[in-house]
């Protein structure tokens, strides 16, 4: 991948990549398929070490691994609504990642959740906060000849709480119009919140990191008016463009609408965790 | 015109070797190099799932997976389905139930429903719905071809 | 509402056959993936064809260079508008009744001069692969001079609108559907109107002083495609002796024949074409696209080629409806009597003249008797893909409009909709708005099914929840059809037609023929033949299969009957008008012992005259229109604008379902799409007239998930102008969803929606709920 540069690409599901180069989107010299590289393919979940999850492991291995579903349930909400069942068979968080579209569903949970990016190239390795891994749509902050091996996800904190949610106009297969995704940490009292960590999906050139509107959370009391403050600043840093799948008004709107909801289940999943 | 990859994988039970181009999917090399036409296109980008097969046990959309990466794996695929012994539960009920209209989804429905009931008979009504979202079907409005499955499910369960 | 296939259960009417539920014949080779579609076709030799686009909506063609892609490996043909042969587009060159426009059909297929819609075709490829071709297409350099594009009606019909025809002019009858040019010596200015014309009943002034209440909205739909998830694709081979065999999935192999010879300038005769199997059409297959390209690519090669259409070029270069704008103006009397109506429909056909205004305009206050009316309508071109036929062609928009003024009238006269409808239904007699006086019709009747099922009366609670009603009307098409049957000597029938069968109509016009000769329905043996082989038969379209086709076996059926009858007689040296056949069993009236069931007359036949063959050509009058009801429960959410469908009832008169199964599927399948239109579906355009969401994914069709049951009641009254009294059953189902969920959406929000889709985005908008100034149209 090293020699082709920039004309060359790493295929894991190819869900995404097989319709852009049909679509002519881009051109490359090289695919390489990569989804028999180990470290790519791990999954590994404990109490104690977290998840580190190979970037070519597919939708369904995540959201039928018990101890994902009983330690990060916010992250089998997104494995679970990406495309069909055909789509989840074959598409990767880390495919969806480094596709780098300001709708992928995966990306906002993945910042909720604090991931990292383990990322391994010709001069070594190197982490990167999710957050900092998209740049602009369909660019991301891989070098030349480096490969996003896995994500790395902290063990959660106690008494904290995730979920992703979009909005769509079907029920299935379709592309968010709008997206959020929050965590909760609370105190030990199980009614202030500790921190709280909310992104967002499709109103912007990239998937946004509010890092206010988390911030804000910040003791205060978990409940509709903390959410609501919250919303509103989440709306205040969306900054969505027009197109097909909804208007700018309707995504900032929606974006309030989502972070709310976000917050109250991922409060609600604090409460009992 | 690239070079062509030679490629070994076993498709509804039997050894086969093609010749495929690296860019061609699976779907391609089923319907134009095996002539297996079974399997459906409906939009080649995974949107429709009329060219659903199942690939090492999963359920994909041929139209995304490239022949190449089938190396020694196992397919299944519509032509697959029925035995010599005659049609798969699936299949009857598909017929009984009358859920097909103009036909062209259907195989791509009894793949994903096959998927569904081999690993889940007992299936509820939201369960089928849900595993079936990635199948469109315009003719029918999908009620026939969830009786079908949810019939077809009983009778995998008893038989 | 029964499901299972339970045959030989005997039907309605004292019918064996008809009105049972036997399993279809194809079925077999559809759920085993044997099935051969349009795009299954593989010959020795098979070239492979792909179409060049305009990615303009509106451009001047300057020049067309295919050098460098002649020079590309693999590639061996390359065609443009200069290989087509160029029909002249006058009106005077129509014939009485014709519904195409050759001149115009020939430059759908290939663009001459000017591109009119971004996807109208500019060139074609043929090469040893499809990947060849694609890239191929790349290499052929098309020089455009872009020219504004007009994207809607209401622009198009400004003064200063850029013009798409300049030689177009504005017919005044609803005849010239097809549009027609001006002659070379008028210098008259083109107008993007091709047609305009009124329909008129009573007074309407009169009408409107009579009423108390009165209500006047305006209704604007978007362009939606069929969506069969069947791309086209057609092989052709030209033979050096000039015969060209064309195979293709199509609603009609007659219609694919003679549009092609028509554009490619060639006697039909010297034209073959064997239908494949129909990956659904819903009117979109009843246009040429491929076949002459297909034909022409053969000729220049000497091989056989395949064209096959991608996902995006079906929706930017195949027939969606039309968009449109309607005006509608209804008034009543204080008990409840409509006393007027009123209405306006303005239809986008697309870069060719010939919307569906018409039918539309026809059927949009079918359901009502309505002693004053006036309907004008408006065939408007624009920059965007030629509309094709779309279940019940301009009806289901019209009724939109009309059935949401009608629920609408009934609030504010506090009556129940349906008592309102009862109230003014059509029935027997009744004269419509255009004319026609409906024969025995099934409306009331469906209405008080609709009153009367457990859905309507049910309770239904919690917020933002709502019912909905609404009806339509659908008047059914008829056509000639041809179907011969050959009785073999083990009993069974092979029967040949001429139908495409998109939906089950093999097993519901082989019912028919066995219900004649008290065979079971699964010894009679339908298949569909190539355009040598059977006579012509019009398209499946216009719910018309059942109906004619179903007729044509009946008579050929007949045929055999009197063959048979007249066999035995001289098998037993007696007068045939002595012999009957009943239950399968020829008998002699009065003689007992002169019996043969119709397996042993059937295996003498060759041994005492011959094989007996029937056959019947018809062109059957007599349709009945079709009626249907739908209820429908709906949840908004008021945060986010999204309608949920909870609960869905659909009613119909069929006059007499041959095939309950396929009947409900027609309804269920109808009612979904309505859903589609309903919610979501539109043709949504860049300022430029790109279509930004030619996709699956963004097209957003309904998935299983976004759906309950769709629960059925199948009416009959049967239909006196049919032997079985069959109505067409395929088209009305998609006429009431989108006023029946209006309805449902103001009942949940207490807002009137007055514009398709009602996504999400636009129920949030007239709920107000966004904050901001609204985005335009």
């Amino acid at each position: 991948m090293a020699e082709k540069g920039p004309k060359a690409r790493a295929l894991a599901g190819g869900t995404d990549i097989l319709v852009q180069l049909r679509g002519g989107r881009f051109r490359i010299d090289r695919l390489v398929d990569v989804k028999d590289v180990p470290e790519m393919n791990q999954l590994s979940c404990s109490d104690e070490e977290g998840l580190t999850l190979g970037a070519a492991v597919p939708c369904y291995r995540v959201y039928e691994d018990p101890v994902i579903q009983r330690m990060y349930p916010g992250l089998v909400d997104v494995a679970t609504l990406i495309g069909g069942i055909q789509i989840q068979g074959r598409a990767t968080f880390g495919g969806n990642l480094c596709n780098a579209s300001p709708s992928g569903d995966t990306i906002p949970a993945l910042i909720a959740l604090e991931a990292s990016c383990l990322i391994e190239g010709p001069g070594g390795g190197r982490v990167l906060p999710v957050e900092e891994f998209c740049l602009a749509p369909g660019k991301n902050a891989l070098g030349d000849g480096e490969l996003l091996t896995a994500l790395r996800f902290p063990p959660p904190a106690p008494r904290s709480g995730a979920h992703y949610l979009r909005f769509i106009p079907r029920n299935e297969m379709d592309i968010a119009v709008a997206g959020a995704g929050a965590s909760v940490t609370l105190e030990e009292d199980r009614l202030h919140i500790k921190s709280a960590r909310i992104a967002l999906a499709a109103v912007g050139p990239t998937p946004i990191y509010a890092i206010e509107a988390g911030g804000l959370l910040t003791g205060r009391e978990a409940n509709e008016e903390s959410f609501e403050a919250a919303a509103e600043a989440a709306k205040a840093v969306a900054k969505p463009i027009s197109d097909m799948r909804g208007t700018a008004r309707q995504r900032v709107h929606l974006t309030g609408v989502l972070t709310k909801r976000a917050l109250r289940k991922a409060a609600a999943r604090a409460k009992e965790a | 015109m690239s070079k062509k990859t030679h490629v070994t994988t076993n498709i509804n039970g039997s050894d086969v070797e093609f010749l495929c181009e690296s860019r061609q999917s699976l779907l391609e090399v089923l319907r134009d190099v095996l002539n297996m036409t079974g399997t459906k296109e409906g939009c080649n980008d995974g949107n429709c799932g009329a060219c659903s097969v199942i690939v090492e046990g999963r359920l994909i959309d041929s139209c995304l997976m490239l022949a190449v990466e089938t190396e020694g794996k196992s397919v299944t695929t519509i032509e697959g389905v029925a035995s010599t012994d005659g049609l798969h539960p699936i299949q009857q009920a598909f017929l009984e139930h009358a859920a097909l209209q103009c036909g062209i989804c259907t195989p791509g429905f009894i793949v994903a429903a096959k998927a569904l009931l081999e690993r889940e008979p007992e299936v509820d009504e939201g369960r089928v719905r849900h595993w079936l979202a990635g199948n469109l079907c315009r003719c029918t409005g999908y009620d026939k071809i969830v009786r079908a499955v949810l019939d077809a499910g009983q009778r995998m369960k008893g038989g | 509402m029964t499901i299972t296939a339970e045959p030989r259960v005997e039907g309605k009417g004292g019918y064996k056959v008809v009105g049972t539920r036997p399993i279809r014949h194809d079925g077999l080779e559809k759920v085993t993936g044997q099935a051969r579609y349009g795009a299954d076709v593989h010959l020795p030799g098979m070239l492979h064809g792909k179409v060049l686009r305009s990615p303009h909506a509106h451009a001047r063609i300057v020049s067309i260079d295919a050098r460098r892609a002649l020079a590309h490996p693999g590639v061996e043909a390359v065609i443009t508008s200069a290989e087509f042969p160029q029909p002249s587009g006058k009106v005077a060159d129509l014939g009485e009744g014709a519904m195409m426009n050759p001149k115009f059909l020939s430059n759908n297929t290939m663009a001459v001069g000017k591109v009119l819609y971004k996807g109208h075709p500019v060139a074609a490829v043929c090469a040893v692969s499809q990947h060849v071709a694609e890239e191929a297409l790349s290499l052929i350099d098309v020089e455009y001079e872009v020219l504004p594009p007009v994207l809607n009606a209401m622009d198009a019909m400004k003064d200063d609108a850029p013009v798409l025809h300049e030689r177009l002019f504005t017919a005044d009858t609803p005849f010239v559907r097809p549009g027609g040019l001006r002659d070379d010596d008028d210098s008259a200015k083109g107008s993007n109107v091709s047609s305009h014309f009124v329909f008129e009943i009573g007074d309407l002034d009169k009408g409107f002083a009579e009423a108390d209440v009165v209500v006047e909205r305006e209704y604007r739909t978007k362009a939606v495609h069929q969506g069969y998830i069947e791309p086209h694709a057609a092989t052709a081979t030209w033979n050096r002796d000039g015969r060209i065999t064309i195979w293709c999935s199509s609603q009609g192999q007659f219609a694919m024949r003679d549009q092609t010879a028509l554009v490619l300038g060639v006697p039909a005769s010297q034209i073959k074409v064997i239908p494949l199997e129909i990956g659904g059409g819903f009117g979109g297959k009843t246009l040429i696209y491929l076949e002459p390209v297909a034909a022409l690519l053969s000729k220049k090669t000497g091989r056989p080629v395949k064209v096959a259409m991608s996902r995006q070029e079906v929706f930017e270069g195949t027939g969606p409806t039309s968009g449109s704008f309607m005006k509608v103006k209804m008034g009543a009397t204080k008990e409840g009597r409509l006393t007027a109506a009123k209405a306006t429909l303005i239809y986008e056909a697309g870069a060719y003249p010939g919307s569906p205004v018409n039918p539309g305009a026809q059927c949009m206050l079918g359901p009502y008797d309505i002693p004053n009316g006036r309907v004008e309508a408006y065939d408007v071109v624009i920059n965007a893909p030629k509309v094709a036929a779309y279940r019940a062609p301009g009806a289901p928009a019209a009724a939109y409009a009309a059935e949401s003024v009608v629920d609408e009238l009934a609030e504010k006269l506090n009556m129940d909709p349906i008592d309102f409808r009862l109230l003014n239904g059509a029935k027997e007699g009744t004269r419509r708005i255009t004319g026609p006086v409906f024969p025995r019709i099934g409306y009331l009747e469906t209405l008080r099914a609709t009153k009367d099922h457990p859905h309507y009366s049910a309770p239904l609670e919690g917020a933002y929840r709502g019912r909905g009603v609404a009806s339509g009307f659908w008047f059914n098409g008829s056509g000639p059809s041809s179907a011969t049957a050959s009785v073999d000597h083990d009993g069974t029938v092979s029967l040949l037609e001429g139908s495409p069968d998109i939906g089950g109509t093999r097993a519901a016009v082989a019912m028919q023929m066995a219900e004649v000769l008290g065979l079971p329905a699964e010894d009679v043996h339908p298949s569909i033949g190539d355009t040598d082989s059977i006579g012509f038969t019009s398209n499946t379209g216009g719910s018309s299969v059942a109906f004619k086709t179903g007729w044509a076996c009946y008579e050929a059926a007949q045929d055999i009957k009197r063959q048979m009858i007249e066999r035995a007689a001289a098998i037993w040296d007696v007068s045939p008008g002595d012999v009957d056949l009943a239950d399968g069993v020829f008998l002699h009236k009065s003689d007992p012992e002169l019996r043969f069931t119709f397996k042993e007359l059937a295996g003498l036949l060759l041994e005492t005259g011959g094989p007996i063959v029937g056959r019947a050509a018809v062109d059957p009058r007599g349709v009945g229109g079709a009626f249907a009801a739908h209820v429908v429960d709906v949840e908004v959410d008021p945060e986010t604008g999204k309608t949920q469908i909870l609960r869905y009832t659909a009613l119909q008169d069929a006059g007499t379902a041959v095939h309950p199964s396929y009947v409900e599927g027609q309804m269920q399948g109808g009612a979904v799409q309505g859903i589609g239109w309903a919610l979501n579906e539109e043709y949504f355009f860049d300022d430029d007239g790109r279509m930004s969401n030619a996709s699956f994914l963004d097209y957003r069709m309904p998935t299983s998930l976004d759906l309950p049951m769709i629960d059925t009641e199948i009416v009959e009254v049967p239909n006196p102008g049919h032997p079985y009294g069959v109505r067409g059953t395929g088209e009305i189902p998609i006429v009431p969803p989108m006023a029946a969920i209006a309805n449902a959406i103001y009942k949940a929000t207490g807002v009137r929606m007055t514009q398709l889709p009602m996504s999400p985005g636009a129920v949030l908008d007239a709920l107000g709920r966004c904050e901001g100034k609204q985005d335009g149209g």
